[in-house]
């Protein structure tokens, strides 16, 4: 059993949307929708201010609340890597998992059902990387198998500090940034 | 200053979580009055009552029928991919309150319709007569009486409580993050079902005694709510933060006017007075209440998309 | 083999055809508006190489096709600039061939010039409209007396019709307005500019100093792949910027130098590094002219004189001086690339290079190498016409040390009709209603012109001024100049098309050759088609042009580009060595060792407008890009936090900001923000689009350009310093 997760260096990354746009290309997400963003923060003053950047999408939770309130089985989790994924043709749109995304990572497409970030599955499964952690010209994205502890990812975790967004919200995020 | 932009802007997510309109308060409130209603006739039948309680055993079936219909093709046209409501009843998803609530609706209908049987209303009566014939066989029989008062007693509290736990479930949310919703909105059901009887039942008794009640009801609803605030603001600065947008904050103004002034606080003082016989009863008072349940979904339902815990986060 | 022409198939050579069996029959539209075309279109993907257009980089890149329709663009892996990852503009290069505002057919204005009032015509009676103007300027005027502003290798193939046509007035912006400056003060330095892409060893450096550059923002694709790559490596990165960028936030010391003090900061640097003797002095005692006065001229400039001036800490000065030396020679005070700021911006620009040479760094890791090329013979063309005339955008070598062509000194000539007049103007590839400043005198020399045409993608800002307007196919669905790249390692690079032009769009070369033989000069323009043009020379190279297609990348082989690597260490400076004190500068009155003077001030109530990039975007011509526009629509205009509040400003409103001259932008949202000093604001470059062609983007954000109505000439070299306007802001009545 596999554990899919990311790992991004916001050291290295300048938030350029590189990500962003692949991902849009890779998938053809609709117009005006996205599965990932950037988060610039910062806090301080001048000079003295702290920055952090970051690429970020649905953390494919351990704990994923939106698999949990969905009504119709549609939102579930992949039998490979943990992925969470949506089957669009068992989605009625009711939109809880929606409200139940405290990243508010979720978004309804046009069509009718509730769309996000697939890890990009049907590239993995091929044994390519995600379109984002493949574009990135910072190099500051890797994907890989938690449960691997060769894998890069394991790897990266155990000799860099990091922290995951909102583990207070319980959800076990999958993404960890590295600071 | 700590600052914190991000470039994605999705339709009903950004800039604050807008999915859910008019469509799910309405389907909400309804829920709660047609549960209030199957728990006040479920209880009179169960108590062998419902001599004494006609308008409330015999009146309200029909009306939750029709009221619960209301309330769920609301919640049909909120659906983004219609034609996919049939997969709700293809599986049960235990972890779902959502997919409880589903099937909850699906016994409701026939427990309504058992408690219609028992006196079929005068219009029914002569269209389909085979109902008389079966409505005599209930009647006659006191334990089968009992018996659909009991299960509609018992699904009227689900359904009340369900409709709680559907918005309490969602921790992503924290103004609805407290277990008391299901029992605030379960109360506020049946203090609007009270309303709703004692407005319009005939008989005086009847009328009197769902009004003393509505103030049971209205004043146990103002402790449960006592209870959802106190949790909510030792919880954390999240919760917090979605406390405050009912109590102090941009949802303030309706929540203490309307929801608790004119839909709380007024008509319990006045249907306690008209209780005592100080003044005439009036149907304004029922109506505000009701109004008051309505508008509590409303108030509770924006407000909790709004809440998040990205702002608790950023320190706000 | 034939050219492209509308009833035969594209014959796409080169491609990788994972599954291709053909779909006969009609094919659906791939462009909304597009005419319907009998395409041979393959079933499944295919891979075809080329290289992006969308910035100058001209990264190797992969373009996807899924049954004959554009899906996804990545990085070619086998190329040395983008090593497989395109940056952000380069993966949304799909967006320009879907843009909704593409120009369609050529165009021909039916009223006064900028009105935008069109009507649509043919190639041949647009080229004989232009053909006919340049042969009557040609009589009247003489050749000399047509100008042509290009940029990017695009413009390789209309140079050379120009060329031939005999006027040699022919410039891009990227000079006077953008990198000049700093080629210059690193020619006056070390005898080389630094050109593009930068020589800079970024990937090796150890320390890394930014002044004013924001890479991250600034998507240079190697430039921000080697910064990344040395931040993760640990190197120690000294940011100074008015502004806190991207970079900043790597920063280990980061100086919030007020803007226009730069000079001062660099001169105290450098006092700290001579005086602690922190510098290199081997290379110095070899390499170094005139070490002694340049260290008599900087024994004043201490840092409590520039925390005056910079408002720096004097502790932060030492400290980071002192870090960059520990670091030598493998520490890069990067040369930046737009350095059009001030009027001094030579000087400044030779400050840097001055504080690299006390680093050692020339030619060494760390810091610059020496490019290298591969050796491709041009093609065989008869000479080009001589001219008796000087090139007309400097007259009297007015400012003595410009490399290139001015293109501000052909516009002024144009305005002036001194030295003598300029009557037609030929505009391929750059909006220069965005890269000038004060784009009121750029109309002004229009109304003076006789003939005005532009070649472009979109409908700019200038191309809304034309007479005549060509429409050229984007880089997706042409062929371009072969691109013999100078890089660490040498390369050739292909650009061909992977998908048809959808409209009656055409590549440069074919306008090029045709509006040559339109002029008579048909025989400088002797190959039938390009890929006859790169078949001789990619043959006279040893290459072959089958690989090229299949690979998009021919490499070269690797040459030493360190001196340690045998590189000879010689500097064509008037000494022959690194000049710390410039004889020539002062012979012709300029300061030997850069002097810091302050730049003026702004009026009271007004802040210094400070502009620059956005990863997501290229100049004023990715704002329609439908898959860019999605990722940026508009800009904002910085503004300090504590400025905002004492002027009732709130996060995204909406106001509109005017200048020292009573020019008023379009309305721009505030971003209130800590990132930013007191006394200056900040947009990106490019927004604020009003031609009405570019309906997409028009009257999005607001446009720096239009406020940069007044600029400071550098001396020295003819640049337009730029950062010299000051806005207030006007909230609604």
């Amino acid at each position: 059993m596999a554990r899919f997760a990311m790992v991004i260096d916001t050291k290295k990354c300048v938030g350029c949307m590189d990500c962003v746009v692949a991902c849009k290309t890779e998938n053809q997400t609709p117009e005006g929708l996205n599965r990932d963003w950037i988060a610039y923060e910062s806090i301080g003053k001048l000079p003295d201010i702290q920055m952090e950047i970051r690429s970020e999408r649905c953390n494919h939770c351990d704990n994923p609340p939106c698999v949990d309130c969905c009504p119709c089985g549609a939102s579930h989790v992949h039998e490979l890597g943990g992925v969470v994924l949506v089957y669009q043709n068992k989605c009625s749109g009711c939109k809880a998992c929606i409200a139940a995304c405290p990243y508010n990572a979720r978004f309804i497409n046009p069509e009718g059902y509730a769309d996000k970030c697939t890890f990009c599955i049907h590239r993995v499964e091929t044994g390519l990387l995600p379109a984002c952690v493949s574009v990135c010209p910072a190099h500051c994205m890797y994907f890989g198998d938690l449960e691997n502890p060769e894998s890069e990812v394991s790897r990266l975790l155990l000799s860099r500090k990091y922290h995951s967004l909102l583990p207070e919200a319980g959800t076990k995020p999958q993404i960890f940034y590295l600071v | 200053m700590h600052e914190l932009d991000i470039t994605r802007n999705n339709h009903l997510v950004d800039p604050s979580l807008h999915i859910w309109g008019w469509q799910v308060p309405v389907y909400l409130f309804f829920g709660g009055l047609v549960a209030g209603m199957m728990i006040i006739s479920g209880y009179f039948l169960w108590k062998g009552k419902h001599k004494e309680y006609n308008c409330a055993c015999f009146n309200m079936p029909l009306i939750g029928i029709i009221a619960l219909s209301i309330g769920m093709f609301a919640l049909f046209l909120d659906l983004e991919y219609k034609v996919h409501v049939w997969r709700m009843y293809a599986t049960f998803r235990i972890t779902s309150p959502m997919s409880w609530g589903s099937w909850i609706l699906i016994l409701v209908y026939p427990a309504l319709f058992a408690n219609m049987l028992i006196k079929v209303p005068g219009f029914l009566k002569t269209k389909i007569p085979f109902l008389e014939k079966i409505s005599e066989k209930i009647r006659n029989n006191d334990a089968h009486i009992k018996r659909i008062g009991i299960i509609n007693l018992i699904l009227g509290f689900m359904l009340g409580v369900y409709t709680g736990i559907l918005l309490s479930a969602f921790g992503a949310r924290p103004l609805w993050n407290s277990s008391v919703l299901s029992l605030l909105f379960v109360t506020s059901g049946l203090s609007s079902a009270a309303a709703f009887v004692h407005m319009i039942a005939k008989d005086k008794d009847e009328s009197r005694l769902l009004a003393k009640a509505d103030n049971s009801f209205l004043t146990i609803e103002i402790v449960i709510l006592l209870f959802f605030f106190i949790g909510l603001l030792t919880s954390s600065q999240a919760h917090i933060n979605g406390a405050k947008l009912l109590l102090i904050g941009p949802f303030a103004p309706v929540f203490w006017v309307f929801v608790i002034g004119t839909g709380i606080i007024i008509p319990l003082i006045m249907q306690s007075l008209a209780v005592r016989g100080k003044i005439n009863h009036s149907p304004v008072m029922p109506i505000l209440v009701i109004m008051g349940g309505l508008i509590l979904r409303f108030v509770i339902v924006y407000a909790g998309q709004y809440s998040n815990w990205t702002a608790a986060a950023l320190g706000k | 083999m034939n050219s492209i022409s509308r009833r035969k198939f594209l014959k796409i050579g080169g491609a990788t055809i994972i599954t291709a069996t053909a779909l006969s029959g009609a094919a659906k539209t791939v462009v909304k508006g597009a005419e319907k075309l009998n395409k041979q279109k393959i079933k499944g993907i295919q891979k075809i190489p080329t290289f992006c257009d969308i910035c100058f980089w001209k990264c190797g890149a992969i373009a996807y096709l899924k049954d004959g329709e554009l899906w996804k663009i990545e990085g070619n892996p086998l190329d040395p600039l983008s090593k497989g990852r395109l940056c952000p503009r380069g993966t949304g290069g799909i967006g320009a061939y879907n843009d909704p505002d593409r120009l369609k057919s050529p165009l021909i204005r039916k009223s006064i010039r900028g009105e935008e009032k069109w009507v649509e015509v043919t190639w041949d009676e647009a080229l004989a409209y232009i053909a006919d103007k340049m042969q009557k300027i040609k009589k009247d005027y003489g050749p000399e007396a047509m100008a042509l502003f290009s940029h990017g290798i695009g413009g390789n193939f209309i140079k050379h019709t120009i060329k031939a046509y005999g006027s040699q007035n022919i410039s891009a912006p990227s000079f006077a307005q953008c990198r000049g400056p700093r080629d210059v003060g690193f020619k006056l330095t070390f005898g080389e500019d630094i050109g593009s892409p930068e020589k800079t060893d970024i990937k090796n450096a150890k320390c890394i100093v930014l002044i004013g550059s924001h890479l991250g923002e600034n998507m240079h694709n190697s430039q921000v792949q080697e910064f990344t790559e040395a931040v993760g490596n640990g190197a120690s990165i000294i940011v100074a910027d008015p502004r806190f960028s991207v970079a900043a936030g790597k920063a280990k010391y980061y100086l919030p130098v007020k803007p226009g003090s730069d000079i001062a900061l660099l001169l105290a640097w450098m006092n700290v590094i001579v005086m602690e003797g922190l510098y290199d002095k081997e290379f110095v005692a070899k390499y170094g002219f005139g070490f002694e006065q340049f260290a008599a001229e900087i024994t004043a400039c201490t840092p409590e004189w520039a925390y005056a001036e910079t408002g720096v800490d004097v502790k932060v000065i030492r400290e980071s001086a002192r870090e960059m030396a520990r670091y030598k020679p493998a520490t890069l005070i990067h040369p930046g690339r737009h350095t059009t700021w001030y009027g001094d911006d030579a000087q400044r620009s030779r400050a840097i290079a001055l504080l690299n040479a006390l680093m050692g760094n020339w030619g060494r890791p760390g810091g610059f190498f020496y490019p290298q090329s591969m050796d491709v013979p041009s093609y065989p063309y008869p000479e080009y016409p001589h001219s008796e005339k000087e090139k007309v955008d400097n007259p009297g070598k007015k400012y003595p040390f410009a490399l290139e062509t001015l293109t501000t000194g052909i516009r002024e000539a144009t305005i002036t009709g001194k030295p003598y007049p300029i009557k037609g103007w030929m505009v391929y590839a750059t909006n220069l209603l965005h890269a000038l400043p004060n784009e009121m005198e750029t109309i002004e020399a229009i109304k003076n012109l006789d003939l005005m045409v532009v070649i472009d993608v979109i409908p700019s800002e200038i191309a809304g001024w034309a007479d005549v307007v060509l429409p050229e196919s984007i880089y997706l669905e042409r062929h371009d100049d072969l691109n013999v790249e100078w890089w660490r390692e040498p390369f050739i690079a292909l650009r061909q098309p992977v998908i048809d032009s959808p409209n009656e769009q055409k590549p440069n070369w074919w306008i090029a050759k045709k509006l040559a033989e339109k002029l008579g000069l048909g025989s400088y323009f002797p190959w039938n088609n390009i890929e006859e043009y790169f078949t001789y020379r990619l043959s006279k190279a040893g290459c072959s042009y089958d690989e090229l297609k299949k690979n998009g990348i021919i490499p070269g082989a690797k040459q030493p580009i360190y001196f340690d690597e045998g590189v000879p260490a010689e500097f064509p400076t008037p000494s022959g060595k690194v000049e710390f004190y410039s004889l020539q500068l002062q012979q012709l009155g300029f300061d030997p060792v850069p002097k810091y003077k302050r730049p003026p001030e702004g009026p009271a109530g007004y802040f210094r407008l400070l502009f620059g990039r956005a990863p997501v975007h290229s100049f004023s011509r990715t704002h329609s890009n439908t898959l860019l526009k999605q990722m940026m629509d508009e800009n904002e205009v910085w503004i300090n936090a504590d400025i905002a509040r004492k002027y009732g400003l709130t996060d995204g409103q909406s106001v509109k900001l005017k200048n020292q001259d009573g020019i008023v932008s379009n309305k721009i949202k505030v971003k209130t923000t800590e990132r930013i000093r007191t006394d200056c604001v900040y947009m990106v470059h490019g927004f604020g689009h009003n031609s009405k062609g570019l309906k997409s983007a028009f009257l999005k954000g607001a446009s720096d350009a239009q406020l940069i109505t007044k600029y400071t000439m550098d001396p020295i070299m003819g640049g337009t310093g730029m950062n010299v306007n000051f806005v207030t802001f006007l909230t609604e009545a």
